[in-house]
C-alpha cells in the first residue's frame, strides 16, 4: 500500500491547508534551527541555562547508570582475570620483585627530596579536591567530546576548575548546573593543554584531534627527541593545571611533535576529582584587558 | 456449546470486547520513544571519540519510515530541540538537521511512495550519514581528517542499528494500538 502521505489529499481546501500548513511550520523550524545553530556557535554560551537544566534533570538517571557500568567493568575484569590466572600470576610476580627495588629507590628520592625542600624553604602541602564525583555521562554520539560530572555548584564546583582522575588529567570544568556540570575533555579538538615531558625540559601543547587521540606540537622546533612511549605531564603553563599530572603518552612521531594516546581515558574512569584551579590569580591577570592593572579590575 | 474457535474474538491488538485502543497510549509512544532515544547516547559510556550513533535521529526517521503519517513534517523541531539539550551539539544543530531530515523523508516519499524495507533502510542510513558528517562541520570543533576518520565507526554502527531500530519501532507501533480495557 502506498503510504497515506502520498496519497492526494483529497479536493478538501481544509485537508490541503492543512498539508500546507505543515510545509510551512517544517521549513520555518528548519530556519529558526539555522538561526539558533548561528547564534550559539557565535556565541558558545548562550544556551548554557535550558542545557544545565535539563541535565540536572536526569542526573540521577545517570548516576545510576554509571553504577552499573562501574560494577559491570570489574565483573567483566574479574572474569577476564580468572581466564589469565597463570600467566599472569607468573608476570606479576615478576613486576612485584621490580617494583620492590624501585619502590626502595623511590623512598630513597622522596628523602632527598624532602630534604632539599627543606633546604629551599618550600612548603607543599597536599591541596584536598573541591568534589570527588562519577562522570556520569558523554556526549558520545556527537563530534564534540564532553562529558557529564555529577557535581554541580551545590558541591562547590566552578567553571574552569581541573578535572582528574587517579591516573591524570580528563578535562576541565565547562559549564556548572546546580547538581551536574559539563566537562570539557582533552580528546575535543577544542581542548589545548600545555605539557612538558616527564623526565625532560621539552615544552608542547597537547591538541585534542576529536578522536581519541592527541597531537603533541613541540614549542621549540629542531630535532624531535620524542620516543614512542614518552609520557607528557602538566607544565602548569596557564595556570589551570597543576603541575606533574600526567595527560598522555606517545604512540606515534610526527613531523613537528607526536601523536600520543590520552592517560586517562574517559572510558575507562569511575570516580574523578574536581580540583582548586591553580593559579587563580594568573587567570585573572590574563583576563584583564592590558590597560588596565590587575588591582584596579579587582576593585570595580 | 462450544467456540468454533476460541481466538476468534481476539486480533492482533488483543480481545475486542469490552475493549478499545487507547488514544493516551497510541499519540504518546512515539514521541515518548524518540524523546528517551535521544537521551540514551548520554548514559552507557564516557568515551574519547563519538561512536554511539545518533539513537534519538534513527529512531524518529524509523517511526517516519515504519508508520508513515502518524509524525508531522516539522516533528523535528520539538525533538530535535529536546535532542539538543543533551547532545553537546551547539544548540540548534538539532533543530535544524532534524527538521531538514523531516523534510526529506516527505520529499523523498513524494518521488518515490512503494518502497521496500531495504529502500527504507538505506534512505534512513544515508540521512543519518548525512547528518552525522553535517552535525561534525557545525559542531565548533576544528575540521581535520581524523575527525572525518573518527566518524566512520559512528556511520557502520547506524547502519547495523538501522534495521533493529525498525523492528523494536513496528512493535512499539503493535503496543501503541494495544486495547485497554475500558471503565465504566
Amino acid at each position: 500500500m502506498a503510504p497515506p502521505s502520498s496519497r492526494r489529499s483529497s479536493y478538501s481546501r481544509r485537508a490541503q491547508y492543512g498539508v500546507f500548513t505543515g510545509y510551512v511550520i517544517a521549513g520555518v523550524g528548519a530556519l529558526i534551527g539555522a538561526i539558533l545553530l548561528a547564534l550559539s556557535l557565535w556565541r558558545p554560551a548562550s544556551f548554557n541555562g535550558p542545557r544545565s537544566v535539563a541535565q540536572d534533570a536526569v542526573a540521577p538517571a545517570a548516576e545510576a547508570s554509571a553504577e552499573v557500568r562501574a560494577e559491570s567493568q570489574n565483573l567483566i575484569e574479574a572474569i577476564r582475570g580468572y581466564l589469565r590466572a597463570g600467566s599472569q600470576n607468573a608476570e606479576l610476580k615478576q613486576e612485584v620483585e621490580l617494583a620492590r627495588i624501585r619502590l626502595a629507590e623511590a623512598e630513597a628520592i622522596k628523602r632527598e627530596n624532602e630534604r632539599l625542600k627543606a633546604l629551599l624553604g618550600i612548603e607543599q602541602e597536599e591541596t584536598k579536591p573541591v568534589a570527588v564525583a562519577r562522570l556520569i555521562g558523554s556526549s558520545s554520539a556527537s563530534s564534540r567530546r564532553f562529558a557529564y560530572l555529577g557535581a554541580g555548584s551545590v558541591d562547590g564546583v566552578k567553571v574552569g576548575m581541573p578535572v582528574r582522575s587517579p591516573r591524570g588529567v580528563v578535562g576541565r570544568v565547562l559549564e556548572v548546573g546546580r547538581q551536574s556540570s559539563r566537562v570539557l575533555l582533552l580528546t575535543d579538538s577544542q581542548s589545548i593543554l600545555p605539557v612538558r615531558l616527564v623526565d625532560d625540559n621539552v615544552v608542547a601543547y597537547a591538541e585534542g584531534r576529536g578522536d581519541s587521540m592527541l597531537r603533541i606540537r613541540l614549542i621549540n622546533l629542531g630535532i624531535n627527541p620524542l620516543k614512542k612511549g614518552d609520557i607528557f605531564v602538566t607544565s602548569g603553563a596557564g595556570g589551570y593545571y597543576r603541575p606533574g599530572t600526567a595527560v598522555a603518552i606517545v604512540a606515534e612521531k610526527t613531523e613537528d611533535g607526536a601523536l600520543a594516546r590520552i592517560i586517562s581515558d574517559p572510558a575507562a574512569t569511575d570516580y574523578v576529582a574536581v580540583e582548586e584551579i591553580w593559579q587563580p590569580e594568573a587567570i585573572r591577570a590574563a583576563e584583564t584587558p592590558i590597560e588596565q592593572s590587575v588591582s584596579e579590575a579587582d576593585n570595580t | 456449546m462450544e467456540r468454533a474457535d476460541p481466538r476468534s474474538r481476539r486480533d492482533a491488538y488483543g480481545s475486542r470486547i469490552n475493549r478499545a485502543h487507547s488514544p493516551l497510549l497510541a499519540y504518546t509512544v512515539p514521541w515518548a520513544t524518540i524523546l528517551l532515544a535521544s537521551l540514551l547516547p548520554v548514559f552507557p559510556i564516557a568515551t574519547a571519540a563519538p561512536i554511539v550513533p545518533p539513537v534519538g535521529l534513527m529512531t524518529m526517521l524509523a517511526w517516519r519510515l515504519v508508520r508513515p503519517g502518524l509524525l508531522p513534517v516539522w516533528a523535528g523541531f520539538p525533538l530535535g530541540m529536546f535532542n539538543d539539550l543533551f547532545s553537546g551539539q551547539p544548540f540548534g544543530s538539532g533543530i535544524l538537521l532534524w527538521s531538514l531530515a523531516m523534510i526529506v523523508v516527505e520529499a523523498i516519499e513524494t518521488r518515490f511512495p512503494w518502497r521496500s524495507f531495504v529502500q527504507d533502510w538505506l534512505i534512513a542510513v544515508g540521512i543519518v550519514t548525512c547528518s552525522i558528517v553535517a552535525a561534525a562541520c557545525l559542531s565548533g570543533a576544528s575540521l581535520g581528517p581524523p575527525l572525518f576518520a573518527a566518524l566512520m565507526p559512528q556511520v557502520l554502527l547506524s547502519l547495523m542499528l538501522y534495521p533493529i531500530i525498525a523492528r523494536m519501532i513496528s512493535t512499539l507501533d503493535r503496543f501503541r494500538l494495544l486495547r485497554v480495557r475500558i471503565l465504566g
